[in-house]
């Protein structure tokens, strides 16, 4: 798949609490063919006049518009590079090495047989959003499961709402199940085919406990830090049963089969 | 428009300009940003005989305008090179120059005598500053003794070009410098990685698996500068200037402490095609002022 370096132009940005939403076009001037994206792929976003930030930030894709020539970022401020990112300006430009990474792979068997659950916590929830259009556009109803610290992190849920079912957690009781996602009913009430999970480290490796235990089959987006993200560099390794691969190229998306310190 | 080539050896580059190793792959990762005859050659990842699988995650710390590394020569080994990745390279219109490591004097030998039958590889890069290896690497370069033994070893067995590339992480360079040249080294690359360390205040704990790293960026370039400067006035044969280049200035400043040529590393991840432009830049600056060609301005600071 090739890959790109430009500037976007950014045309929007809608920030809630530490989250911010950038709606970044690519400008036809450019004379830039819009690429090709799957769902779970991520671009490298150059950090501007952020001194204290000296590599690019990995940023999954959202969502994406083809037609109108528009990605999607869902930021969380994490540290000064996201703040930075996310306190760009509509008109501002931000600069993409895109697109990077591998992404979540498509259900292959008959699609009225496939029970499909995206699970996200926090941010996470980014990708998942991009691979639930995918999904609908080939025929799936994937159930959506997402979990956040309180019901004001939670960042636009209609857009879920829109695709599929919509399950909620809460840590704080404010909505939805109290608890984390493996806590939510649905899942000891349904039986799902294919797990697809995006957030906070502890959070993937409880789904995976739970796919693992009941031998479904689940994929893992990894958060490894990169320093190139265009697999140079061999900083973002993860043990596989392969050896240490690059998240970067290999990944970020990662069946839990292969993952071998989360088997047990 | 000023000659931008200059001679590493018996090696011709087309341009100053290199990838230094462990940045750039084996080139083929930025074949989509780079245009690889505009680039005066590529350092391969650092290969070893037998393959590794590196040091544990996490590998990597930013730290300010720089990153520390500790991602431990990580490669296939050098069968796999010579059956699997130098057929895939070896057309790239550039000079590829791989960069040999090893655990012991045997290790180094081998491999550099493994890639001395491949044709296209003109030169290799003796790396004996790598402190990302337990045994090896490092520990060659910080002692006169040791890397005697090791560069003479090699020498006999390699007939191309080669490099040994040098450890900053001593007390004073120019020795070892000295050392490579006596026993035959065509040039010296320098400055390898300075060994650092980083911890995360909140977990209490270092960032990297293996504790300490390899820092490397723009915020080495002030002492990777003077470690040229000092070198070049030491030894006869060409210097290579590296650390932290991210701009055709910086670059110059290597040029003008005495660098015959010039690779870049940490940069290329910010900016993929920095390598070309930091070429094109030399070429502007040489126009700008009149130059004829880059070799007139080595070493020419005055003072
Ligand atoms: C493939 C990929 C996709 C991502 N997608 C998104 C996304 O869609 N939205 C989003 O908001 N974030 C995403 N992230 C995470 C994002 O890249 C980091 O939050 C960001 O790099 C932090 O940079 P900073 O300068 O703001 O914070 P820093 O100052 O660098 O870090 C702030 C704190 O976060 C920790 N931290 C930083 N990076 C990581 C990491 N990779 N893993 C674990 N801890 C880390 C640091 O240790 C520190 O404590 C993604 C990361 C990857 C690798
Ligand atoms: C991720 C990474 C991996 C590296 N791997 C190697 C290597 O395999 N062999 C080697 O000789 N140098 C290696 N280096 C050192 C670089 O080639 C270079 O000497 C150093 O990074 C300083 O240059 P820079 O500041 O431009 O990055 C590595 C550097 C980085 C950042
Ligand atoms: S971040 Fe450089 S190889 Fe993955």
């Amino acid at each position: 798949m090739k890959r790109y370096i430009s500037d976007w132009n950014v045309l929007q940005t809608t920030r809630k609490r530490d989250v911010c939403l950038l709606r970044l076009g690519l400008g036809e001037e450019e004379g830039k063919a819009f690429p090709d994206v799957l769902p779970g792929q991520f671009v490298q976003v150059r950090v501007d006049n952020s001194p204290s930030t000296y590599l690019r930030r990995p940023i999954s894709i959202h969502y994406t518009i083809q037609e109108e020539r528009e990605i999607w970022l869902l930021v969380r401020i994490a540290g000064e590079g996201t703040k930075t990112i996310a306190e760009t300006k509509a008109g501002g430009k931000l600069n993409l090495i895109y697109p990077l990474g591998n992404g979540f792979s498509m259900p292959e068997n008959n699609v009225e047989q496939q029970k499909l659950l995206l699970v996200g916590g926090g941010v996470g929830a980014a990708p998942l959003l991009f691979l639930g259009k995918r999904l609908k556009e080939s025929g799936y109803v994937p159930d959506f499961l997402l979990g956040g610290y309180s019901m004001e992190n939670f960042f636009d849920n209609s857009q879920f709402e829109a695709i599929g079912r919509l399950f909620l957690t809460t840590e704080d009781g404010s909505g939805g199940t109290k608890g984390f996602v493996t806590d939510h009913p649905v899942l000891y009430e349904e039986k799902y085919d294919f797990i697809y999970a995006c957030g906070p480290l502890p959070m993937m490796k409880s789904v995976a406990r739970y796919a693992f235990a009941r031998h479904i089959r689940c994929e893992v987006s990894l958060e490894n830090t990169m320093a190139c993200g265009i697999g140079a560099c061999l900083c973002c390794v993860e043990k596989t049963g392969r050896g240490n691969v690059r998240t970067c190229i290999e990944g970020p998306v990662f069946n839990i089969v292969d993952l071998e310190s989360w088997q047990n | 428009m000023a000659k931008l080539e200059t001679d590493i050896g018996r090696l011709n580059l087309r341009n100053p300009v290199l990838a230094a190793s462990g940045t750039f792959g084996y080139g083929l990762e930025y074949s989509d940003f780079v245009d690889f005859s505009q680039l005066g050659g590529i350092i391969t990842k650092g290969t070893t005989i037998e393959p590794r699988q590196g040091n544990d995650y996490p590998r990597m710390a930013e730290t300010p305008s720089g990153m520390l590394n500790a991602v431990g020569l990580q490669n296939g080994g050098a069968e796999q090179f010579v059956s699997d990745i130098y057929p895939s390279i070896k057309d790239i219109d550039t000079s590829i120059i791989v960069n040999v490591c090893g655990s012991t004097v045997e290790d180094y030998v081998s491999c550099a005598a493994r890639i001395d039958t491949l044709e296209k590889i003109p030169a290799i890069e003796l790396n004996i500053s790598c402190p990302n290896v337990k045994q090896g690497g490092m520990a060659f370069g910080t002692n006169r003794e040791s890397a005697a033994e090791v560069i003479r070893a090699v020498r006999r067995v390699y007939r191309k070009t080669l490099i040994v590339k040098l450890s900053p992480n001593v007390t004073d360079i120019t020795l070892i410098a000295r050392t490579a040249e006596e026993e035959g080294a065509d040039a010296v690359s320098l400055i390898n990685t300075l060994l650092g360390m980083a911890i995360d205040v909140d977990a209490r704990r270092p960032v990297l698996s293996t504790i300490t790293g390899g820092l490397s960026g723009a915020c080495i370039k002030p002492v990777a500068v003077r470690m040229v400067w000092q070198t070049a006035r030491a030894v006869k044969i060409p210097v290579i200037g590296i650390g932290g280049i991210s701009s055709s200035r910086d670059a110059l400043e290597f040029i003008l402490a005495g660098a015959t040529a010039v690779q870049i590393g940490a940069a290329n991840f910010i900016d993929p095609e920095i390598s070309v432009k930091v070429a094109g830049g030399i070429g502007e600056y040489l126009d700008r002022n009149g130059i004829d060609s880059v070799k007139d301005i080595i070493g020419a600071i005055n003072s």
